[in-house]
């Protein structure tokens, strides 16, 4: 089965690290990506742009309404994603434990609708 | 009626319950998909009472209806066919169930139990979902026994299967590191449930009694089917040791007796060897779980009143232990009472957990019952009364009641 990882944070988090420690967690985040693609788990992975780089489209009437922002003003943003493969949701929750995001934010585990 | 009819239905309401369970574990292992078992078992029911008075219950009535549900499965899948992912699925189905022989169908119920207790699973559905699906108890009976309305429970239940199949929750015994946490989730749950039958201890509610018949089957059937596992014997011998006194927990009125008065006679003893038997295997190994303690704990109460021996220093020993393990107020509570008996009321109210700390103590009606009994004794009536008035509030059950009231006016009457 198909697993989306999503890394929720507070913004602004990451930029007010001290550089030695934005190092460290790159580091954390490489390696991990690295494991995931080395156990052949891997199949997609982003870091997301912050918050006031998004935008918010809907359509009604017709009309396209395009605003600035977020969908949700809440102080935890999806800041990136993993998508993986695992056979099953402990498998998933296990290399969702494994993310740094999970310790510095919240991995929310989502199973991908099979088609 | 024929004359078959009477037996065909025995034997099919004896195969539901010993064998309920194992068939929609197996026929659920490789899809996850347990309604999908589920509706494919019933029918197999259905045909079982219509077909078995006539032919006779077959010699392994098990296979007869294990081949007549993975049957009425795979018809199940292929009316289903224009779901998307029906082609794997009803190769899984096959591949299953073409790979087993029906008359030696492997157990798979404590998987099934360990997906019902995954943590991905809402905590307070685990209990009525493994009932459901170990037992194939209704949704009526369940909500009955957990207080909540039919159609929210039916609903919770069929939410809660769907998360297992779309999910993705294993039918598998958890790897070693994670098997205590998971395993606790799956005693847990049990327990949860053969409490509930307890609030019921008259035995009333018929609906209630019978949930602690189900959950003592179910804690013997976790503790067969892990014999190695200390906590799971532990949770069996706890419920038999709380099992065997329900006789004497009512007098003749109808009233609630507390153990020190309990007439031991009335005791169930086989039960209490049982329990016993199970605490002794269980202690063959090293480490103390919190159902091994508070089996032991039940072991030592009967103990004393079987034999007369004081033995309060042990059972004050026992709850310092359960304390370390499960910072709860019911443990902080139950060891205060103990101390009482060994120290008097004045040191118990001293080790009595703080109402103003803990805010759930305000509305939690043992706190009450518990400091108004302790009060009496140490003779501030007044205080006393005060308690007794919030533990009679709080009291769900007419009989614990009326205990309470007659406490009170005793108290009352008391000379200074």
């Amino acid at each position: 089965m198909q697993y989306l990882l999503m890394i929720y944070g507070e913004e602004g988090g990451w930029n007010a690290l001290p550089e030695a420690a934005q190092k460290e967690g790159l580091a954390a985040y490489t390696a991990y990506g690295e494991a995931l693609r080395k156990a052949g788990k891997l199949i997609n992975a982003n870091r997301l742009r912050d918050t006031p780089d998004a935008t918010r489209v809907t359509v009604a009437n017709g009309k396209t309404k395009v605003q600035d922002g977020p969908y949700a003003d809440t102080k935890e943003q999806l800041g990136g994603y993993y998508l993986i493969e695992a056979k099953d949701l402990d498998e998933a929750i296990s290399w969702a434990a494994r993310c740094p995001g999970a310790s510095h934010g919240i991995v929310e585990v989502r199973p991908v609708w099979e088609m | 009626m024929p004359a078959g009819e009477g037996d065909a239905q025995r034997t099919a309401e004896a195969v539901a319950r010993r064998s309920y369970g194992k068939l929609v574990a197996f026929l659920a292992a490789r899809t996850r998909d347990v309604a999908a078992a589920e509706d494919a078992l019933a029918e197999a029911f259905a045909s079982a009472l219509a077909d078995w008075p006539r032919t006779g219950a077959p010699d392994n009535p098990e296979a007869w209806l294990m081949t007549v549900a993975r049957r009425k499965l795979i018809d199940a899948s292929r009316r289903r066919k224009t779901s998307a992912n029906f082609e794997p699925q009803l190769q899984l189905i096959a591949e299953e169930l073409g790979a087993s022989d029906a008359m030696d169908i492997p157990d798979q119920r404590l998987a099934l139990m360990f997906a019902c207790a995954h943590p991905a699973i809402e905590e307070s559905l685990r209990a009525p979902l493994i009932l459901q699906v170990v037992l194939g108890l209704n949704a009526e009976t369940i909500a009955s026994s957990f207080l909540a309305s039919p159609s929210a429970m039916s609903k919770r239940l069929v939410r809660a299967k769907d998360k297992i199949r779309q999910a993705g929750i294993p039918f598998e015994i958890p790897v070693r590191e994670d098997l205590p946490a998971r395993l606790s989730a799956v005693l847990d749950a049990i327990y949860a449930a053969f409490t509930e039958g307890w609030t019921d201890p008259a035995g009333t509610d018929a609906a209630r009694r019978d949930l602690t018949g189900e959950t003592l089957f179910l804690a013997n059937l976790t503790a067969e089917l892990m014999p190695d596992e200390p906590e799971a014997l532990g949770l069996a011998a706890l419920m038999f040791h709380a099992e065997a006194r329900r006789p004497a927990r009512r007098n003749a009125a109808g009233d609630f007796v507390p153990l020190a008065e309990q007439d031991i006679d009335l005791w169930n003893t086989r039960q209490i060897d049982q329990a016993n038997a199970l605490i002794r295997r269980a202690g063959a190994r090293e480490s103390l779980g919190r159902y091994e303690l508070e089996a032991a704990l039940q072991s030592a109460h009967a103990h004393r009143r079987l034999t007369g021996r004081d033995n309060w220093l042990e059972i004050v020993a026992l709850y310092d232990a359960l304390q370390m393990i499960v910072a709860s107020p019911v443990v902080a509570i139950n060891r205060a009472l103990a101390i009482a008996e060994l120290e008097g009321p004045g040191g118990a109210l001293d080790a009595m957990p703080d109402a103003e700390a803990d805010p759930r103590l305000s509305g939690y009606q043992p706190y009450w019952a518990a400091r108004a009994d302790l009060l009496a004794r140490w003779g501030a009536k007044r205080e006393a009364a005060q308690a007794y008035d919030m533990a009679i509030g709080l009291e769900r059950d007419p009989a614990v009641r009326r205990f309470l009231q007659k406490r009170k006016s005793i108290t009352a009457s008391d000379k200074p």
